[in-house]
């Protein structure tokens, strides 16, 4: 069997990676990524509406006066991103759990949940915050909050839960059956087979397809704005309502951008970090 | 009182019936082999003694107890009963030390003190004592058998089944895992043994059973299995297995 270095260089090979050919490739890789951003940002600054959208869309000065506001406001963002995703990693797994048990008579419990996984994965998430922000308050149940941030949570909770639900039963069904073998073989029972076998390696190995659904998260959060709270989203469009010009919408995105690229590189990261484990545990 | 005592045990995966009425009984402190070809029978036979799977027809027996009995408690049963798989099977997620302590302490609630000290003697006693911090990747496919191996001895059980524990290992590393059985065996272990080392069932068996089809076909000492077959099946099985260089 070929050593991993060897693999690996065939691979790129194949993809044209830059790291085979060292110095000239990288050249090569440096002048095509000039040439083609050149010619993108020629295209577009020569554009007949170029001005007009310069004016609108790049103000430095509304930059500079829409961003302290808008940032305040993303805040909520985070919040409401953080707050959401701890309850969905805990639902979801609880939501994968009840899938995966065995036996006829737990048939119910996963009627239940396949029904649940497919209805929240099948209903737009616009229309889940629309419906439980303005529906469940107007119920005027005594004790049941009214606030929009709870709903608001509530609503990607249902939501993204379906999604990581899948992800983690992919992660369940992904460790060998011969390894609950191996723990039923020694008396645990079913449940402590689960939870310190099964589980443990399931949930390594979806920390990646996680992270990238929790990319996702983190932008729509941006839609519980349109059940009232003042979110970057919603500061950035009262910021537009002001001044007729779109450059918050763009500081908006920016602040996106800040918080998302570093989660999809350190995901990134992360699966490369896991093939690499597994050619030198597969090399061995 | 016999160790095991199976009777017309019958098991079938869909319309193709796997053990077509087994009857076997093992002595306390008695060794016994179980040869044959692939798909004989062996490994599925095993797995229906640790209740790993269920049986269509049959009893067994372990120690006096009707383990197939409706409402047994199968984890009860199955930490009197040490199985080691030819794949290893070893969580790869834990140390060494770990594996060995998991059940010890979530099956039989001992301490981690207690289940530490029980891990570290058998590991020391297999000359793995320097392994207890590695993770299975870490370790050749001959020691992770033996991890495994203690990992089954670490819940001190009546009975151990071994499937083809040497199939999945480099020739050169069979050895060491099998002298590990012969230690065993040597302490009075009970065992039932799959194997196709047949050098090494002749050497440590008190006495070979040849599955064919899904029964024991013949069964006698390692002597009289090897030497003087009576059925036809076991001479070809045999002959076989010569001209293949391994007997």
């Amino acid at each position: 069997m070929p050593e991993p270095a060897q693999l690996g260089s065939r691979r790129s090979r194949i993809l044209g990676g830059p790291r085979s050919e060292g110095a000239r490739s990288t050249l090569i890789a440096v002048v095509s990524t000039v040439v083609f951003f050149g010619l993108v940002v020629l295209l577009v600054t020569n554009a007949p509406g170029w001005p007009e959208v310069k004016r609108s869309f790049f103000s430095g000065e509304q930059f500079r006066e829409s961003l302290p506001d808008i940032a305040s406001a993303f805040g909520l963002n985070i919040r409401l991103f953080l707050v959401a995703e701890v309850l969905i990693l805990v639902f979801a797994l609880l939501l994968a759990v009840l899938r995966s048990v065995p036996g006829p008579v737990f048939f119910p419990l996963r009627l239940l949940a396949t029904a649940y996984t497919d209805l929240f994965r099948s209903i737009p998430t616009v229309l889940v915050i629309y419906i439980l922000g303005f529906g469940a308050p107007t119920l005027q149940i005594s004790g049941l909050p009214t606030s929009p941030f709870f709903w608001g949570v509530t609503a990607l909770v249902l939501v993204y839960s379906a999604y990581v639900a899948e992800v983690y039963r992919a992660g369940i069904q992904s460790v060998h059956p011969s390894q609950e073998a191996a723990a039923r073989s020694l008396g645990l029972s079913q449940p402590q087979a689960l939870r310190f076998v099964i589980l443990p390696q399931a949930v390594r190995r979806v920390v990646p397809p996680l992270l990238n659904d929790f990319i996702g998260l983190q932008k729509d959060t941006a839609l519980v704005a349109l059940i009232g709270p003042v979110e970057a989203f919603r500061a950035s469009q009262i910021e537009v309502a002001g001044s007729f010009n779109y450059t918050p919408y763009l500081a908006t995105a920016l602040l996106f951008i800040l918080l998302t690229v570093p989660m999809a590189r350190f995901t990134d990261w992360l699966i490369a970090r896991n093939r690499r484990r597994e050619l030198a545990a597969g090399g061995r | 009182m016999s160790a095991l005592t199976v009777e017309g045990l019958r098991k079938s995966f869909g319309r193709l019936e796997v053990l077509r009425g087994i009857d076997l009984e093992v002595a306390e402190h008695e060794v016994v082999c179980l040869i044959g070809a692939s798909g004989s029978g062996k490994s599925t036979f095993l797995r229906c003694v640790n209740l790993l799977e269920p049986i269509d027809a049959g009893t067994i027996v372990v120690a006096g107890e009707e383990i197939t009995a409706r409402g047994v408690d199968v984890n009860r049963v199955r930490r009197r009963i040490g199985i080691v798989f030819q794949a290893f099977n070893l969580f790869p997620h834990m140390s060494v030390l770990a594996n060995v302590t998991l059940a010890p302490r979530r099956a039989l609630r001992l301490s981690r003190a207690d289940a530490e000290g029980r891990a570290v003697e058998l590991l020391e006693r297999f000359g793995l004592a320097d392994k207890r911090d590695e993770y299975p990747d870490r370790l050749s496919g001959g020691q992770q058998q033996r991890v495994a191996i203690v990992r089954a001895l670490a819940m001190r059980p009546d009975l151990m089944l071994l499937d083809e524990v040497t199939s999945a290992l480099d020739p050169e590393l069979v050895a060491e895992v099998l002298n590990v059985i012969r230690e065993l065996a040597a302490a009075g272990m009970t065992m039932v043994i799959a194997t196709h080392e047949m050098a090494f069932a002749r050497d440590i068996a008190d006495r070979v059973c040849f599955l064919d089809e899904g029964v024991i076909l013949e069964e006698g000492s390692p002597d009289a299995i090897f030497t003087r077959p009576r059925e036809a099946r076991t001479q070809q099985f045999l002959q076989r297995i010569v001209e293949a260089g391994r007997l």
